[in-house]
């Protein structure tokens, strides 16, 4: 009998997505439903979806779902998190959702060390809305709301999420990887699993952010939006781990008098 | 069971622990601090958990999410503070989430003032947000009231799986009265078991997903009939008032709701002694508006005056449900500012003398 080498993970549904040709928002569901199966937690993970690109990822992973208002993910896994602490929670957030709308809501749980996970697809751009500029979007990229190019003189620098929240105290772990090789995805599963593992053992909040394409809303090919990534995004958002529980003291100070 | 004597904001914070509330997440809004200040206490002696939120937008999303999990949760808010959660309610009713809002409304509009109002009626009753919903309302007039209607909203909530706003005013926050909690209280609904929550899918039963999207439009129609079933089914089932002497005959029938309430029956008294001769209908349910018994009260009188701390938002309810049939009279005092006992015994005494100018709209 032949042996099965390679299928679907269990944590994810066998359908069709709506994604465009060459995202990788389906690679990213992928390697997040791997680490699931693998780390055996799936039948008690509860996801949220954004509003974005993904904002049917529910109907995508096999687990079961809360579909989030636009940027509030964050704040809709604490209140799974803090209702059911057994449970594996996880956040699905794009730039336009995590980076501007609910820039709060993604900083404060952070800071609150809420036990979740937080992937975050850092493609540079609004997609499901048609091309808009994102907090994300590089100097010079053309958006359709900045037709001749982010001009950072009225629009300031792209926003560094990972090393931003790399500067509060109280986050586990975070990390940026991309997706745009396959030698990378396999580091990205890796970071996933570090984050999702961090949650499993009880430590505090974890962010993934992964670079991801939007071939559609940059006018280039799949092919070519992958080099696009590593010539464009990888100067200005270097691929590493920013935060891990031993970096850093946590021990709070204490009040004098 | 043993009266103690608490703030209305306590009672309404003890009343949702004994409800079985474990979970509040709310935002520091003056004139209400004091019951996220009580449910940050509380909630940790019964093993709850207590979150100051980064905002009241965060607040109503950490509420959805609990909610989502099949918890019974609870926040509570003023005036500005609803108007940020307002988005994340219509979330709350798209998903049919039941949980419990308490807003101990201010004056406004913007900042307004930090004094007691009753402006946020239209809001809760008519427009909380985006979308085609209700949320059930209920105001309550009295400290046990109060503590009656937060353990009665609860089981409301699950029973239709939709939000319910506790509307009060700063009056009901701040003052102190007797309360007591039966030992014995039995769910005012019979409650199903919250199998649609999502906590996890072994395949033991279909997927949970928490959601208020519906792209296919003859979908969404269809949860909009859904829906308003709820709404119409509440309508029915969950009318709730008081009425003081409106069986009988009598000159002036007042209708108001909440504390402004109290200060009406007790001019009521003082009119008794006067000879004039006048009732009054309590809404309790804002919505569903008891229509009926106002009209039914009215039938009663020769006229009917609204008391209300706005610039006549009830008034709207009462007019559809007299059609015409009477004339209706105002007295409101607002920005903070309260109707005394004395004011409405003058209004009445002039409404009877026929020196008051009724309501006429064109």
């Amino acid at each position: 009998m032949p042996e099965t080498v390679f299928s679907k993970p269990d944590a994810l549904r066998d359908v069709t997505t709506h994604y465009c040709p060459g995202c990788t928002h389906g690679t990213i569901h992928r390697l997040i439903a791997e680490v699931l199966d693998e780390l055996g937690v799936a039948q008690r993970t509860v996801g949220v979806a954004p509003v974005g690109c993904s904002v049917l990822a529910y109907e995508y992973f096999e687990t079961d779902f809360q579909e989030a208002s636009h940027g509030r993910a964050p704040a809709v896994a604490t209140g799974i998190k803090r209702a059911r602490p057994d449970l594996v929670v996880f956040a699905y957030q794009g730039d336009g959702d995590l980076a501007s709308i609910g820039m709060a809501e993604i900083v404060h749980a952070a800071n609150r060390g809420e036990k979740i996970t937080v992937v975050f697809v850092n493609n540079a751009i609004y997609g499901m809305t048609g091309g808009q500029m994102a907090p994300t979007t590089m100097p010079g990229q053309v958006a359709t709301t900045c037709p001749l190019g982010r001009d950072v003189e009225s629009a300031g620098h792209p926003i560094r999420i990972a090393e931003m929240l790399s500067t509060l105290r109280t986050p586990a772990f975070v990390a940026r990887t991309s997706v745009h090789t396959p030698l990378l995805s396999v580091n990205t599963k890796e970071m996933l699993r570090r984050a999702f593992t961090h949650q499993v053992e009880g430590r505090c909040f974890s962010l993934v952010e992964v670079l991801s394409t939007c071939p559609t809303n940059w006018g280039i090919p799949p092919a070519e939006s992958m080099a696009w990534i590593e010539k464009n995004m990888l100067p200005y958002y270097p691929l590493g781990v920013f935060k891990t529980p031993e970096s850093g003291s946590r021990e709070p100070m204490p009040l004098e008098g | 069971m043993t009266k103690k004597l608490m703030k209305g904001s306590e009672a309404i914070g003890e009343a949702a622990v004994q409800a079985g509330c474990h979970l509040f997440f709310g935002y520091p809004i003056t004139p209400q601090n004091e019951i996220p200040e009580y449910m940050s206490m509380r909630l940790p002696q019964v093993g709850g958990t207590f979150v100051q939120a980064e905002s009241e937008v965060a607040a109503s999303n950490m509420l959805y999410g609990a909610a989502g999990s099949g918890e019974r949760v609870m926040t509570s808010s003023s005036s500005p503070g609803v108007s940020l959660m307002a988005e994340g309610i219509s979330y709350l009713a798209g998903a049919e989430l039941p949980v419990v809002i308490v807003n101990i409304m201010r004056g406004g509009p913007g900042l307004g003032g930090i004094l007691p109002s009753q402006g946020d009626y239209f809001q809760a009753t008519k427009g909380m947000a985006h979308g085609d919903f209700r949320l059930l309302v209920l105001a309550p007039w009295s400290v046990q009231e109060a503590a009656d209607l937060v353990q009665d909203a609860f089981d409301l909530a699950d029973y239709y799986r939709n939000p319910v706003l506790i509307l009060g005013d700063g009056l009901i926050g701040q003052m102190m009265e007797p309360v007591e909690f039966a030992e014995d209280r039995q769910p005012v609904k019979v409650l199903p078991p919250k199998d649609w929550a999502a906590t996890g899918n072994d395949g033991s039963k279909p997927r949970s997903v928490i959601n208020s999207l519906f792209l296919d439009p003859e979908a969404l129609e269809q949860h909009n009939f859904h829906l308003g079933r709820k709404y119409q089914k509440m309508e029915r089932d969950e009318v709730r008032f008081e009425t003081y002497g409106a069986e009988d005959e009598a000159d002036v029938l007042v209708v108001a709701y909440g504390t402004v309430a109290r200060v009406c029956l007790s001019a009521l008294e003082e009119l008794q002694s006067a000879g004039i001769k006048a009732s009054m209908v309590r809404p309790v349910s804002l919505f569903p508006f008891p229509y009926q018994a106002v009209r039914e009260a009215a039938a009663q009188a020769k006229t009917v005056l609204v008391v209300e701390l706005s610039m006549g938002q009830m008034i709207e309810d009462v007019r559809l449900a007299l059609e015409g049939s009477k004339p209706i009279h105002f007295l409101n005092r607002v920005g903070g500012m309260l109707v005394s006992p004395d004011a409405v015994v003058e209004k009445i005494t002039a409404i009877a003398e026929g020196k008051s100018e009724e309501v006429v709209h064109a």
